[in-house]
């Protein structure tokens, strides 16, 4: 008898559990597993969209590694941006946190205007510096041209648009220095005043204090920055529409990148190859390529002790 | 800070050399922190002024070299309305961002809830799950979901595949809301539960009110992933200009103003300034979420 009500009780709370996960279980099921499936079964097959799909075995994976001619380029970019571009977010929101937490007038609005430029929709956000830095009548390089400084091309220029890009992601540091201002103030007062105690320089204190204590978030800064890397579509995608003035519209092709594969990332190839090329398969093949990627991040991520799945449970 | 500099002048004995660094290293400091501020200040808010100035000024100008606009043509902005496809691009984005945003808050609260505080088998594994599609990029399945709603269920050229999905929960909000409920003691689900509250009225009356932060936070990033989506009307929308959205709309502006920055970059402030807006009324909730996302361990 106990046993019975005891299992009666389980198979209610089971019931419970399931109602109150149901839109997620649908949703995981039909935007989640099935389209990832999906995604490996046509990585397979030569699929136009028009005629019905063909198995063609590895011939889309070869065709992609060795053949595509913007693949290669696409991930040298990710990795420069891996490189330079989230290290340089990642110290520049530390400076400008630090800096948040040591100005000590009209902080509010200090930290109001520091944080305004992240919440700019991206492609506004883009266009308006595809405008600053545009190299003949743009304010940037005419006041550079003013006070006598070289005047690059910026996103005209294969080596001037991923600092371009730069520039913009730096413009946008909003979320990070509120992540670091929140582990900025955590920092225990008692341990500055030890080391000051001691005779540290603010330097020392800086390395041997901060540092070791904010170095969980700096982490997680940094492997957040490298995932959004690997997802990096709009800003590069619209500042080479916008320099090269090519616009979308009937009959008009923007081959992606410009100028000369500069600005590719890997998530404009999936648009290139299924929505301009009608490649399905090879679009898929690189899909899966973004997904390793991404995943391989997102387990470090939640590999970390005080990343995300600790976070809340304490 | 003043009084720091107010202070020698004050003392009646002559301060000593010790304290006389201390106090010139914190003036000093201050002058060093706040010009920096000054400078960042700077960095982060000329480029919202040079579009501002742009703006507003003549078509010729807008091609010159000069910062500030000669005369004020705050017709530019009237200009932008009348452009055809305007005011749709306006509704369209509304619509994706208002339907898109309720959708979500009402699914995502009872997965969240389910994953905070209900004990079962696989929870790690689901909330695991969430943190993957969370991470996913949306190029990574576009191919399948397109064929899906386009050829199977003929909805290309409309904004629904990107609206239907939302009813059925957004990892986003899902994960966010759930470190929120986390925070909850569980002594006030207990409470209700001994008043004989059901799950689901526990859920209504006890945990949505003490959520309303995390919830606002919530529908603040959702209404903005829609109002900056790019990607999702590109693939879904752009064979129909009818059902085009803001960010959409805002490059083709460019390519039919091919020249006129000054239009362009009105165009572009509208672009900016409900965000802004928005962002102004609900600050708290927003910074709050932005905190939450994972970082308190």
């Amino acid at each position: 008898m106990t046993t019975y009500t005891l299992r009666a009780k389980h198979r209610r709370s089971t019931l419970r559990t399931l109602a109150f996960l149901s839109p997620w279980l649908i949703g995981f099921t039909v935007f989640f597993a099935y389209p990832l499936l999906s995604t490996v079964y046509f990585s397979f097959m030569h699929y136009d969209g028009f005629r019905p799909p063909e198995w063609s075995g590895t011939k889309n994976w070869v065709y992609v590694f060795e053949h595509y001619p913007l693949f290669w380029p696409a991930l040298r970019n990710t990795l420069w941006l891996v490189v330079v571009m989230v290290t340089l977010r990642v110290a520049f929101g530390l400076g400008v946190g630090l800096l948040i937490t040591k100005v000590k007038t009209a902080t509010g609005v200090f930290r109001t205007l520091f944080y305004l430029p992240y919440l700019a929709p991206p492609v506004a956000a883009t266009m308006a510096f595809a405008f600053l830095l545009n190299p003949g009548t743009g304010p940037v390089n005419s006041i550079l041209e003013k006070i006598g400084l070289p005047t690059p091309g910026w996103f005209n220029d294969p080596t001037w648009s991923k600092p371009a890009l730069t520039l913009l992601a730096l413009w946008g540091i909003g979320d990070l220095m509120v992540i670091f201002m929140a582990a900025l103030l955590d920092v225990p007062k008692e341990q500055y005043e030890a080391a000051e105690l001691d005779g540290a320089s603010p330097w020392q204190r800086f390395r041997y204090v901060t540092l070791p204590n904010i170095s969980p978030i700096v982490m997680f800064a940094v492997v957040t920055g490298v995932i959004q890397t690997m997802q990096y579509y709009t800003q590069p995608l619209i500042a080479g529409k916008v320099a090269s003035g090519v616009i979308q519209g009937a009959g008009t092709q923007f081959e992606p990148g410009y100028p000369d594969k500069s600005t590719l990332t890997l998530p404009q190839l999936v648009y290139n190859l299924g929505f301009q090329r009608f490649d399905y398969g090879s679009a898929c093949v690189v899909a899966l390529v973004l997904f390793a990627l991404s995943m391989a991040f997102t387990a470090l991520l939640m590999r970390r002790r005080g990343g995300l799945i600790q976070a809340g449970e304490r | 800070m003043t009084q720091v500099l107010d202070r020698p002048l004050e003392l009646k004995t002559p301060p000593s050399p010790a304290e006389r660094t201390a106090h010139r290293r914190a003036l000093l400091e201050w002058i060093a922190v706040h010009s920096l501020g000054v400078a960042a200040a700077l960095f982060f808010t000329l480029p919202f002024v040079f579009v501002f100035l742009t703006s507003l000024m003549s078509d010729s100008q807008a091609l010159s070299r000069d910062l500030i606009p000669h005369t004020w043509e705050w017709g530019n902005y009237a200009k932008v309305f009348d452009t055809p496809g305007f005011l749709t691009w306006w509704k369209n984005t509304l619509i994706y961002a208002g339907l898109g945003t309720v959708l979500t808050v009402v699914s995502s609260i009872p997965v969240a809830y389910a994953l905070a505080k209900f004990r079962f088998r696989g929870r790690n594994l689901a909330l695991m799950l969430v943190i993957s599609m969370m991470m996913l990029p949306p190029q990574v399945i576009v191919i399948p979901m397109y064929l899906f709603w386009a050829k199977q269920l003929d909805l290309s050229g409309s904004l629904w595949p990107l609206i239907i999905p939302m009813a059925f929960g957004d990892a986003f909000s899902i994960f966010l809301l759930r470190q929120f409920l986390t925070t909850i003691p569980d002594e006030y689900l207990d409470a209700a539960r001994v008043d004989g509250c059901g799950d689901l009225r526990t859920l209504l009356r006890v945990v949505l009110p003490m959520a309303r932060p995390g919830i606002a936070a919530v529908a603040l990033f959702q209404f903005f992933y829609a109002w900056n989506d790019y990607f999702g009307p590109q693939i879904y929308a752009s064979e129909n200009p009818g059902a085009w959205t803001l960010s959409y709309g805002l490059e083709s502006f460019k390519g039919a103003h091919h020249t006129d920055w000054n239009l362009t970059m009105a165009a572009t402030v509208l672009v900016m300034a409900p965000v802004i807006l928005v962002f102004f009324f609900a600050q708290k909730a927003f910074v709050e979420g932005v905190t939450l996302t994972g970082v308190k361990g």
